[in-house]
């Protein structure tokens, strides 16, 4: 199977790679994915209490080149975004901008999924319910 | 910044890229190749034209390859069955036997590891009223002879185990099931197309009533493979699967593929003369690359039994770290995975499950088929390189780290998706 320019860039630097302190509050944790599947994708953001801002974001994949690549650009789109415009990110832009074969679209999934759960992780940790994020994203 | 991509580099003396997947399939030797190319042209007579002298001629270069494979085998030439290779073999093998000795009874046994072309012949036949036994394999992927004995019944009439399994290499005790066959009057049948050529192989000493082999594993071209059928003691008879003018003593009719006999019938004369030295210098390759590897990593898992083993098989499992990323990373080297990612089921390879590992360890697999063209220098450049890109992808791996933080990912809820 050939791969993309872009997965093969992703997968041969792959940004921001690392672990945050998952015991600071402000960092979200996402462990998604499953060991006999073949893909594990953990995700962390640190966020700003004050702006809501993704300010920085790690991630580690067990998986293929297109999972490592889904991963590695999962990080780089959500830094810099708010929690609520993190949501919005889906599979489907990823599969897009790494021009992902059937095949593989699955790996855009479980970086989708990593996003999410990184953010309810991060929500649960400061007690912030879905009525509150629902104002703060139309503040924004 | 964090880089996978790997900085070591081929030396002068190594030719890139690097084949190294000999269990899917050899590079023709050129000898085998010469050996042919009259027959494409020149001597393109029908072996079936009696005749003329063109059919003489090819008929003639037909018999002699049937001698060259025979002797490989310990057979005589008149129990060679030239085919279109394995798959062909093992079928024909497999239901002519079912066919024919239907009224004797209708049990098979097989095992969980076999190719495909013996598992879904069986499969098929299950269709038709047949029972088929397919045995479980040890850890180390060898059956379990007192299973074998067990399954034995009256109504038996076939066993079909592999000589040698073409992913991990491991050896089945050939000989004793060949005697336990022999001993209950149940026909045995092998798939060796990983074995001929490769080991000693000796239908006579192991009891072998019919055997399954191809010229592209050993040096020779693809579609042409032949089926050993025992004539004497005792006499194995199949039921033709195809129909046509009665070619190979009815058993296999269609136009012999003679410049392909030919190339066989080199292959297995060459692989006879060369088959102790090669195995020794591919041992030593396979156990040099195997030491290297497990000396620069931890959790390098070896899938299947090392002392029952072809020589130049190693199939690992580099733990935590996906075999498709890696193979990706190795994009110079050509080895296979039994890695889901690999396979257009998206299943981990069966053969891998069969021994127990979980998948995420067979999600892991390389598959290393050392073969005659690879030299000591492209074994020492495939070691480095694969050992570079494992470091590299474990740093990227979150399961790594949590192992070595101590942590039993074994015990963590996964969410399967």
């Amino acid at each position: 199977m050939a791969y993309s320019d872009k997965v093969i860039d992703h997968y041969n630097n792959p940004r921001n790679v690392g672990q945050l302190d998952k015991s600071q509050s402000e960092v979200g944790t996402g462990l998604v994915g499953a060991p006999e599947c073949g893909d594990v994708m953990r995700l962390q953001i640190r966020v700003n209490p004050e702006t809501q801002v993704i300010e920085e974001a790690k991630f580690k994949t067990f998986g293929c080149g297109s999972a490592i690549a889904s991963s590695s650009l999962a990080t780089e789109w959500v830094k810099g975004k708010t929690v609520s415009e993190a949501m919005q990110i889906k599979n489907t832009d990823i599969v897009k901008e790494l021009a992902l074969p059937p095949v593989k679209i699955h790996c855009s999934v479980l970086a989708e999924d990593a996003i999410r759960a990184a953010i309810g992780d991060w929500k649960k940790k400061n007690g912030v319910t879905e009525t509150a994020e629902a104002t703060a994203s139309v503040a924004h | 910044m964090s880089t996978v991509e790997t900085t070591v580099k081929a030396p002068a003396n190594v030719k890139l890229p690097i084949y190294m997947d000999d269990h899917a399939t050899t590079q023709m030797d050129p000898r085998v190749l010469g050996a042919m190319m009259p027959y494409f042209s020149g001597k393109f007579g029908n072996a079936a034209s009696r005749n003329h002298s063109f059919g003489w001629e090819a008929e003639q270069a037909v018999e002699h390859a049937r001698e060259q494979v025979a002797k490989l085998i310990g057979a005589t030439a008149k129990e060679i069955i030239f085919t279109s290779g394995a798959t062909e073999s093992n079928n024909l093998a497999i239901k002519g036997i079912a066919e024919m000795y239907r009224e004797r009874g209708n049990h098979i046994i097989t095992q969980v590891t076999e190719h495909k072309a013996v598992l879904d012949a069986c499969k098929r036949l299950e269709k038709y009223g047949y029972r088929v036994t397919y045995l479980p394999v040890k850890a180390d992927g060898l059956i379990d002879i007192e299973d074998l004995k067990r399954a034995m019944d009256d109504k038996t009439i076939l066993v079909s185990i592999m000589f040698a399994n073409n992913e991990i290499g491991v050896i089945q005790p050939i000989a004793e099931i060949g005697k336990l066959c022999r001993e209950r009057n149940i026909i045995f049948h092998t798939d060796a197309v990983q074995a001929v050529g490769k080991i000693p192989v000796d239908v006579n000493a192991m009891n072998i009533d019919c055997l399954s082999l191809t010229g592209h594993k050993i040096y020779g071209p693809k579609g042409c493979g032949a089926l050993y059928v025992r004539r004497r003691n005792p006499r194995v008879q199949i039921s033709a699967q195809i129909d046509g003018g009665g070619h190979e003593r009815g058993m296999r009719s269609g136009t012999l593929n003679v410049p392909g006999i030919v190339g066989l019938g080199q292959a297995c004369e060459i692989a006879g003369q060369e088959m102790a030295a090669e195995a020794e210098r591919l041992g030593k390759l396979r156990d040099k690359l195997k030491s290297k590897l497990e000396s620069n990593l931890d959790y390098v898992h070896v899938n299947g039994s090392m002392e029952h083993r072809l020589p130049a098989n190693l199939n690992v499992s580099f733990v935590y770290v996906e075999g498709e990323s890696l193979l990706m990373g190795i994009n110079d080297v050509a080895v296979s995975s039994g890695s889901a990612c690999t396979s257009a089921s998206l299943e981990p390879s069966y053969v891998l499950k069969a021994l127990g590992l979980g998948d995420d360890v067979a999600h892991s697999s390389i598959r290393f088929g050392l073969g005659r063209f690879n030299t000591e220098a492209e074994v020492d450049y495939v070691a480095d390189k694969v050992i570079d890109v494992v470091q590299k992808l474990r740093e990227l791996s979150p399961l790594y780290e949590m192992v070595k933080e101590g942590i039993d990912i074994s015990k963590i809820e996964w969410q399967a998706h």
